[in-house]
């Protein structure tokens, strides 16, 4: 096996064949022999990326070893157009996007120069059930959207067959076969990777009008669903224990040459028996009979095949342990997970909280209560006991553990780490906070883009890193944690930090602050989230455009979140995600304060003690002090501080609440203890503004309305009375 | 009397059409019957303390937390005690972030839906100052007497402009 090939290679391959066509083009008489040895190098250099780049350069290729002498001026125009493309190409192939349409000045690069009848190869392709390093639950998650994605090819192609026009269906199913092949790289899943690119491929000519679906060609992208479909039954069964094969065998080759013989022939008159021969290897009964119409549909797929010309017999389906049992499910079955539309969700939500009050109010009111029916009685508390447990469902159906997001960052950092040639180690820490899905899907990007900042820029290269006296390998920390109405997501690296007079100096540079602008070193630390700052020396391919950090902070403020930074030179740089719980459920202690309720988030209280008399201290202009564990912490008397007349006045009637946030702790006095109860936090909305020592609001048991405290702002709020008080 | 210093700075007039009419005290007032999504009875209020003393806190509309306004105090009319014609009327007002969002009104009573054409709109008179009249965008002459309208966009959108009260005025939250 060769070195695999990286976009990396072949871009500087490009820059290369760009200084020479430039100098082509100046001295004419140049001989070409030295761009002709570039261009075979480019088609090295492609292996493994999408097949059209391979032969495209295949076909430049021809054009200068054709030449001999000097290039004439016509090879020159093509090289120029061709150079074009092929940039764009690879910067498709580093983006997992399709490659460009083909420039229509050029003759047409053939995909696939191996006839598929002399082709040798083997005609199943064995393909790894559970890739190395990644585990069950990232497969299990592949293959549920993948479920997904099957869904829409077979629904759409069956559309297809009726309109092969159908702008809205061609789009559907190549974008499914694009996310399909985003979700096969990132698992390493090569082989079905580069199918999908092909069909994908093959999807987008058809959507850009270049060709059009007909009979072979809706049985080729079949034939490739059906491939992706056997492997996630495949993986489905080796998960759930089924079957115990760690790798199944697919007819892979086969359907690549099937999807380039049919984008071969896109322009060409389709030789027909050809198609039908490539087309056909993996003719799953199922799917065969789903987009075959019904006059079709009648001859069994078993029959068809044997008048086949001969060599396909052997694509018939895999003889791996799974296709027996999975070949007559559809991926459409049921398998355990289906998406709804959250706005339904939150509604659900809603109505379940308040049929647990009515409930309430039902088994409360006199009447019923007071009934000595010991039938009615039982009912009440079966009644009970269903609403409790509906509710616990209902407000778990938005809630993911931040888990996946993370262990994708674990795939990124080994793959930044193998580029730049550094030893990074990611730290993970508090996957198991759960967060709105919602959340979840906007916090990706922000965070693919923070830790390949940590890695380019934070992390030093190991001999760097052993001249400053740090071990040779980075760690990069990923940490999540709720935190006073908020998740933090923290990415802290142990890299050489920011330091802040280069940040100044650049700033100056790109023109972002005045050279004498008086600065705190915070604000300058801020810069870096400034549109179009870039700190990194030279420009990688890792990080360093420029753009990057302006859209992580962009992306967290959507979401309503903020995003700090803190570097410490030498020691590591830690940017800081709060994210707001919009729809996230806390767990609380409801507390009381005279007649009214709060919702203090249990994350941030240490522990309560009612206070023995004496144990609260009075210092003078210093507010009230009480002693904890031997120390003594400020109290903050709650009904004071809301100006609630009915709250206790003697703290040893109180209780005392040891609340944290961030490094402080502070005491919270309150009259009494309610409870533990998980609440669902909804926003105070406009009228209120945060700050104010309120995180957002909860339904409470009986359908009144209890504010959660924002343990955070609190302490703000005491700290500053405490300084004008002083 | 057609000089209106309130109407200088921009303020939207009423323009014709349907209005739920309510009254607030011996007064009558309308709002557009557009921006109003349902009429409740008095729930329990829970308080938000730091508000100004008309914000009168938050309420559960199914399982949606709303603000509550007590119009009588927005408009700065002697307190009542409330009673059992006292009701909520949850209107639609404009978001800053686009789109509307549910904002409670306490009303003393809710009268009907009357028509307005635009003959029987006049702009607001000049009270001379003595009268917030920040929020009135005509007076609209019916059967049974004047009514005064009013814009809710205005007055919501003029609570988070009106939050930085001194500590001095904070509310006395006991309810």
């Amino acid at each position: 096996m060769p070195v695999p090939a990286s976009p990396d290679t072949l871009r500087q391959r490009l820059q290369q064949i760009g200084l020479e066509l430039a100098s082509v083009e100046m001295m004419p008489d140049r001989p070409a022999p030295a761009l002709a040895e570039l261009v075979a190098a480019a088609e090295a250099d492609s292996a493994g990326g999408p097949a059209e780049l391979a032969a495209a350069s295949r076909l430049a290729r021809d054009w200068v070893s054709g030449a001999g002498g000097p290039l004439s001026a016509d090879v020159r125009g093509r090289f120029a157009i061709w150079h074009g493309w092929m940039e764009q190409a690879v910067t498709a192939w580093e983006r997992s996007r399709p490659v460009p349409a083909w420039p229509a000045e050029l003759p047409r690069a053939e995909p696939s120069p191996r006839p598929a009848a002399t082709r040798s190869a083997p005609d199943e392709q064995a393909v790894p059930l559970l890739p190395g390093g990644i585990d069950a639950d990232m497969m299990q998650l592949f293959c549920t959207d993948c479920e997904d994605f099957l869904r829409d090819i077979e629904q759409g192609v069956l559309v297809l067959e009726e309109r092969p026009d159908d702008p809205e269906t061609l789009n559907t199913v190549f974008r499914a076969f694009h996310t399909f092949k985003g979700n096969a790289g990132m698992l390493k899943l090569v082989v079905l990777q580069r199918v999908a690119h092909e069909l994908e491929s093959l999807l987008d000519s058809a959507r850009r009008g270049q060709m059009r679906l007909g009979r072979p060609e809706i049985d080729v992208v079949l034939a490739g669903a059906d491939l992706f479909s056997r492997y996630v039954s495949a993986v489905s069964d080796r998960l759930e224990g089924r079957q115990t094969a760690d790798s199944v065998s697919l007819p892979v080759p086969a359907v690549i040459d099937a999807v380039q013989a049919v984008l071969a022939s896109r322009d060409a008159a389709p030789p027909v028996n050809v198609i039908r021969a490539a087309a056909m290897p993996t003719p799953s009964a199922a799917s065969q009979a789903a987009a075959t119409p019904p006059s079709i549909a009648a001859a069994p797929a078993a029959e068809a095949a044997p008048a086949e010309p001969v060599g396909m017999a052997a694509d018939e389906p895999a003889p791996a342990p799974a296709a027996g049992p999975t070949a007559p499910v559809r991926p459409a079955a049921p398998t355990g997970s289906v998406r709804v539309d959250t706005g339904k969700l939150d509604g659900l939500i809603d109505l379940v909280g308040e049929l647990v009050i009515a409930q309430s109010m039902v088994t409360q009111n006199p009447a019923v209560s007071g009934a000595a029916d010991e039938q009615l009685a039982r009912s009440l508390a079966q009644l009970r006991s269903i609403c409790s447990e509906l509710q616990r469902t209902a407000t778990a159906l938005r809630m993911v553990p931040i888990r996946g997001t993370f262990q994708k960052m674990g795939r990124l950092v080994r793959d930044i780490a193998g580029q730049l040639g550094k030893e990074i180690r990611l730290v993970l820490d508090g996957e198991e906070t759960e967060l709105d899905r919602s959340v979840i899907e906007e916090i990706g990007d922000p965070l693919v883009h923070m830790i390949r900042n940590s890695a380019d820029h934070g992390i030093e290269s190991p001999a760097d890193r052993l001249a400053a006296g740090k071990p040779a390998g980075g760690t990069i920390t990923l940490r999540a944690y709720h935190q006073g109405g908020f998740v933090v997501v923290e990415v802290a690296d142990d890299g050489r930090g920011l330091d802040p007079a280069r940040i100044r100096r650049k700033g100056v540079e790109r023109g972002l602050i005045r050279p004498d602008e008086p600065l705190s070193d915070r604000e300058v630390l801020d810069l870096i989230f400034a549109p179009g700052f870039s700190t990194a020396e030279r420009i990688s391919d890792v990080s360093g455009r420029g753009v990057g950090m302006d859209v992580v902070r962009r992306n967290i403020e959507r979401i309503r979140g903020k995003v700090e930074i803190a570097s410490t030179p030498g020691r590591g740089t830690t940017f800081t995600v709060f994210m707001p719980l919009t729809l996230a459920i806390i767990e609380g202690l409801l507390v009381a304060v005279g007649d009214q309720r709060f919702v203090i988030p249990t994350l941030s209280v240490r522990e309560s003690f009612r206070p023995l008399p004496g144990a609260v201290t009075t210092v003078q202009g210093r507010g009230e002090l009480v002693a904890v564990r031997g120390r003594l912490v400020p109290l903050l008397r709650l009904g004071r501080h809301f100006g609630i007349d009915s709250a206790v006045g003697d703290p040893a009637e109180g209780i005392v609440i040891v609340a944290e946030a961030g490094q402080e702790t502070r005491c919270l006095l309150v009259d009494s203890l309610i409870g533990k109860q998980e609440v669902v936090i909804k926003s105070l909305g406009e009228t209120f503004p945060p700050g104010r020592g309120f995180a957002g609001a909860a339904i409470l048991a009986d359908g009144r309305v209890g504010l959660i405290l924002d343990t955070t702002a609190l302490v703000r709020i005491r700290n500053h009375t405490t300084e004008t008080a002083a | 009397m057609n000089d209106v210093p309130a109407l200088a700075a921009g303020q939207p007039t009423a323009t014709p059409g349907k209005y739920l009419t309510f009254t607030l005290g011996q007064e009558s007032y309308g709002v557009p019957v557009l921006a109003v999504r349902e009429i409740i009875r008095l729930c329990p209020i829970t308080p938000v303390a730091t508000m100004p003393p008309h914000v009168r806190g938050v309420i559960n509309l199914r399982g949606k937390v709303i603000p509550l306004i007590d119009l009588r105090r927005r408009f700065g009319l002697p307190a009542t005690e409330e009673h059992d014609r006292t009701c909520i009327v949850v209107t639609q007002v404009a978001s800053a972030t686009g789109g509307t969002r549910p904002y409670g009104v306490i009303v003393d009573g809710v009268e009907e839906v009357a028509q307005f054409t635009a003959a029987d709109i006049e702009p607001p008179p000049d009270f001379g100052g003595a009268v917030d009249s920040r929020f009135i965008t005509g007076m609209a002459k019916a059967a049974s007497g004047v009514k005064v309208l009013v814009d809710l966009d205005l007055i919501s959108a003029a609570e988070t402009a009106t939050l930085d009260i001194p500590a001095s005025e904070k509310p006395s939250v006991a309810s």
